[in-house]
């Protein structure tokens, strides 16, 4: 393989790989602060993308994009407030179905409103042809959008986790649900919090790589099984360790097309991962107490 | 008490199966029956996952990976022609053992393939090893983890079928012959297993048949040692560890049975269907099991038979148009929300026996 | 288990019988069609436009007085591309409903799965996926209106040998509409002298391929790519193709007919060459052309109604639905005269070209129903060649 090729395949997978891991942070952020894995994640992503180029008519691009990144935010709460808030120490597998269930409900919805067509934002900067050339590698813009996309929200979140009252209050809600109940955190709105903020990121990641994959009703489904399968491979609740576990499944299906057939690229990419599972039951980066706390 | 109230339960799904099909008579609607034939087959699969998510508390996004490997083996087998290789020696040691049977296709020419029968056990047997093989490892996970493994492999068995040509990529496999199951005996026809009109009846008769032995195992199943280990074991694994249940074979054994159980659903419905496509294989249709036996109750068999069967009828009817997922997805999410035991939990039970005197508990 | 269980198990199953639609015998003037369309699911790009054009064509007929004053009934179900209800509605359709004809599937694997159950059942049914072996060989009921990949080949393999290109590329879907162009494609390109230096098959739900695109690009050999499918991927390889810098021509399939894919790619899609039906180019048809009337009157229709453009998919089910008005205006309500009355179809104009049935065809097109076209500003034109 050519130094040429191998850098070609190299950018392909880290590009497949960050749209997987902002995919992956969000599932993690619901995941902390609730113990769940929330199915709907993948129609956030969608949502955002739909809703951003459905104002694109009204508003520019960049004031469509923070719009709906908001209304998505105000989706996510209301979904949590309607179907999540009021129940009482719900199981894992209720959770499970009812966010399947959401899922199903606002692909549909998708569809009713906004048709079985394809849409996309248009490229940030440049048309679709435009490219970056470093060496002989040639790189779209939009794709250095979506690294920095990723880069941004990951230091955005361990800041705000960090520094911020409201991030303390929220790591603390994922520690120890019951101790930061009796530390008179609310942890109900803690929840209803990590919805939006999750649903935001989700929407944000929509609106980012819509013009690189467009966007259509049911793109939710193939990201969210994707971006479940990093946050797995990361070891739940890791954001950190999804961006890797991101990459790193990236890069494996763009170098497992030079040896197999595409058509088996999920295939392997999946067996792989499968083994590195049974080798490591909590993830590349998990540690067995950690998951041990939130195992159902 | 437990004996005598399951075998009144499975007498009363017999008089179903009957009442069914006098009612369709009676009224002239007896083309219910083949959708109601369809549907007793994904209500094996149903049950089967039932047992390992409500009795051995796994569960299992990777259950229509099952259904496909019997399915599409079943189709392939006996569709795919070996003429071209019958001088082969694993061909002609299947020739001597009586396994394959010759005929001709649509153009006349000499079609060699393995007998439905044959082709039915190596498909089962074979979802079974499966299971048996990516169970050892998978059980081993917990929660999220296992969830993401087996629909991990859902995903790659689907992959398989999609890609190969051999299974007929996207179009999957067309033209699949019917199933004598017995020869004629006596008064009565041959059984076979085929979607031909003339066959409406019988073919009700063994899917519901089938149904019901399924069942009849499972109650045997859950009313037995084994099963009181697994009950314990899903209340709480170390407990049951401590006191010396063999969780991991338990939790095996029911795992190896319930994809057995989905692969013969896909043998006998493909038989039936006279095809099979990758739809079948999707994460989708796993998915939608899993939910149908929530909806049904985790570990309810009846509601979940019930649940299962009644759904999924309703669905090939196509009753809610384009609107399938939508209804499917608003039931799911309803009775996750408001009964969680399932659609048929006591509550219902105990307003029944209000409702109805004389009922006793 | 409660006994009371059995109660419930008989109310169940009592409530599902009366839950199906109610059994409506046929009515004096009434003529029922079915159709199978994957209106939601993988395949709704088909389904969606399919089911909506089947719709308005029985609305135009209806409301001009029926057929012979008959109304029609146009009976729709929702196979979300999958097999197993394709199979359950067809029958449910044959037996129950007493439909004259059947319009659809949409996707090749439904129709051959359907296949059988129409020949047994002796309805005729219309397909409207786009493989050959949905009609070769030749089933007495089974009919189909999208053109023949193998057209579709020939006519791009032509080009190709006029451009000197004698080593391409295979890219297609992994859906039936790839696969049955694939099967075509590295069939016909040894009588071209064409060889095929790579055949891959990606994801319909695929985001982006550049790997591929990088993959095909290191093998220096080959000169033109060929993309065969249905799905959005379409415009995502012509935008890969374009940003990894590699320039070689790119041929698309009659897929590529819809000029959402041609906005997604921007200027990625300028100078893709494609085989398709002439709706697309209807303002530049000379006034003479036989079809351009009806491809006029179409797709005027079509944008009023749903207030989006018609593409190639749409027309495949207006010339079904057509087809099986004209059959049933000659023939009356009667199955096996309507089988006869649409393989007696002669010179009947459609979208798809000008169909011309007989007991051998069942496709009833020729190779003249395809036109070479590319994409000029963003807009579908003739090609005139390079």
């Amino acid at each position: 393989m050519s130094l040429d090729l191998f850098l070609q395949y190299l950018f392909a997978g880290i590009t497949y790989g960050s749209i997987y891991a902002i995919v992956a942070i969000g599932f993690n952020i619901i995941y902390n602060t609730t113990g769940i894995i929330n199915f709907a994640q993948g129609e956030f992503v969608m949502l955002g993308g739909m809703i951003a180029i459905s104002l694109l008519e009204y508003l520019p691009l960049g004031y469509a994009i923070a719009a709906a990144v908001l209304i998505t935010m105000a989706i996510g709460a209301l979904i949590e407030m309607l179907f999540i808030r009021w129940l009482e120490s719900p199981s894992v597998l209720r959770m499970i179905i009812i966010t399947i269930g959401i899922s199903i409900l606002l692909r549909e919805s998708a569809l009713h409103i906004w048709g079985e067509s394809i849409r996309s934002l248009p490229y940030f900067y440049g048309n679709e042809i435009t490219t970056f050339n470093l060496g002989s590698v040639h790189i779209s813009p939009q794709v250095v959008w979506v690294i920095v996309a990723c880069a941004v929200m990951m230091a955005g979140l361990s800041v705000f986790f960090r520094s911020t009252p409201i991030g303390r209050e929220m790591r603390a809600c994922a520690a120890n649900r019951t101790a930061a109940l009796l530390c008179g955190i609310n942890t109900r709105n803690m929840v209803t919090l990590s919805f939006m903020l999750s649903a935001g990121i989700g929407a944000l990641a929509g609106c980012v790589m819509s013009p690189i994959t467009y966007t259509q009703y049911d793109s939710g489904t193939s990201l969210a099984i994707k971006g479940f399968t990093v946050a797995i491979l990361g070891g739940l609740g890791n954001s950190l360790a999804a961006v890797a576990a991101g990459i790193l499944l990236g890069i494996i299906e763009a170098f497992s097309v030079s040896v197999v057939p595409l058509a088996f690229q999920d295939a392997i990419a999946i067996a792989i991962l499968l083994l590195i599972l049974f080798v490591k039951p909590h993830g590349i980066f998990g540690s067995s107490e950690a998951a041990r706390l939130k195992d159902f | 008490m437990r004996t005598p109230r399951k075998n009144i339960s499975l007498a009363a799904l017999c008089l179903v199966t009957v009442g069914l099909h006098l009612l369709t008579a009676a009224t002239g609607t007896q083309y219910y029956l083949t959708q109601l034939t369809m549907a007793a087959y994904y209500g094996l699969v149903v049950i089967g996952l039932g047992v390992l998510m409500g009795y051995a508390g796994q569960i299992s996004i990777g259950h229509a990976g099952f259904f496909a490997i019997g399915g599409y083996l079943a189709a392939a087998l006996t569709t795919r022609n070996l003429e071209p290789f019958r001088d082969a020696p694993l061909v002609r040691g299947l020739d001597s053992l009586g396994l394959l049977a010759a005929g001709q296709d649509i153009y006349g020419a000499a079609l060699l393939t393995v007998t439905p029968w044959a082709a039915c056990l190596l498909a089962v047997s074979l979802a079974g090893l499966v299971a048996l093989v990516i169970g050892v490892p998978v059980l081993k996970l917990r929660g999220h983890y296992l969830a993401m493994a087996t629909l991990g492999f859902g995903t790659i068995v689907y992959r398989i079928f999609l890609a190969s040509p051999y299974f007929g990529e996207a179009d999957g496999i067309a033209e699949v012959p019917a199933f004598p199951l017995l020869p004629a005996l006596g008064g009565f026809g041959p059984v076979v297993v085929s979607g031909g009109a003339e066959h409406r009846v019988l073919n009700f008769y063994v899917a519901w048949g089938v149904l019901i032995l399924g069942m009849a195992l499972l109650l045997n199943l859950i009313g037995s040692r084994v099963g009181r280990a697994l009950r314990s074991l899903h209340s709480s694994e170390e407990a049951a560890e401590a006191s010396g249940i063999a969780t991991a074979r338990c939790k095996l054994q029911v795992f190896v049975l319930s994809a057995v159980y989905a692969a013969l659903a896909g043998v006998l419905l493909t038989h039936f269907n006279g095809g099979i496509g990758p739809s079948e294989a999707s994460v989708m249709k796993s998915v939608r099991y899993v939910a149908l036996v929530a909806v049904g109750g985790m570990t309810n068999l009846w509601g979940t038979l019930i649940m299962g069967v009644g759904l999924t009828f309703l669905s090939l009817r196509g009753v809610f148009g384009a609107h399938d997922d939508v209804v499917f997805g608003a039931i799911l999410i309803a009775v996750m929300l408001f009964t969680p035991e399932g659609m048929l939990s006591l509550r219902l039970k105990e307003w029944a026996r209000r409702l109805i005197p004389g009922a006793r508990s | 288990m409660k006994s009371s269980l059995s109660h419930w198990v008989r109310a169940g199953a009592v409530c599902c019988l009366l839950l199906g639609p109610a059994l409506s015998p046929a009515l004096a003037g009434t003529v029922k069609v079915g159709a199978i369309f994957a209106v939601t699911g993988p395949a709704s790009f088909l389904g969606g436009p399919e089911a909506r054009t089947a719709a308005l064509v029985v609305e135009k007929i209806n409301k001009a007085g029926g057929i012979g004053g008959d109304t029609i009934q146009l009976i729709v179900k929702d196979s979300a591309g999958s097999t197993e209800k394709a199979v359950s509605f067809a029958k449910q359709l044959i037996e129950e409903e007493k439909v004259v004809a059947i319009i659809g599937p949409s996707t090749s694997g439904e129709s051959m799965a359907v296949k059988k159950v129409a020949e047994d059942g002796q309805t005729t049914l219309i397909s409207c996926a786009a493989a050959d072996v949905i009609v070769n060989p030749v089933a007495r009921y089974v009919f189909k209106t999208p053109q023949k990949d193998s057209f579709a080949a020939q006519m791009i393999f032509e080009e190709m040998r006029r451009l000197k290109i004698d080593t391409v590329a295979l890219a297609s879907g992994n859906d039936g509409f790839g696969k049955a162009g694939k099967e075509q494609l590295e069939k016909l390109a040894p009588a071209f002298g064409i060889t095929v230096a790579a055949s891959e098959t990606y994801d319909s739900k695929a985001t982006d391929l550049s790997a591929l695109v990088a993959k095909l690009k290191a093998n220096a050999a080959i000169q033109a790519v060929i993309n065969w499918s249905v799905v959005p991927a379409q415009a995502i390889i012509a935008k890969n193709m374009r940003q990894a810098g590699w320039r070689v021509p790119l041929f698309q399939s009659h897929g590529f007919g819809n000029i959402e894919y041609v906005r997604a790619a921007g200027a990625a899609a300028e100078g893709i060459v494609f085989p398709c039906g002439r709706l697309l180019v209807v303002d530049a048809l000379p006034a003479g052309h036989p079809q351009k009337a009806l491809l006029g009157q179409y797709k005027s229709e079509y944008e009023a109604a749903y207030k989006e453009e018609a593409s190639a998919f749409g027309g495949y089910a207006y010339d079904a639905m057509n087809m099986v008005a004209a059959a049933v205006r000659q023939a009356g309500n009667d199955r096996a005269k309507v089988r006869d009355a649409v393989e007696g179809l002669k010179n009947f104009p459609g979208v798809g070209g000008m169909f011309t049935f007989s007991p051998e065809d069942h496709n009833g097109l020729t190779i003249d129903s395809f036109a070479m076209m590319t994409v000029r500003d963003g807009q579908f034109v003739l090609y005139q060649g390079k």
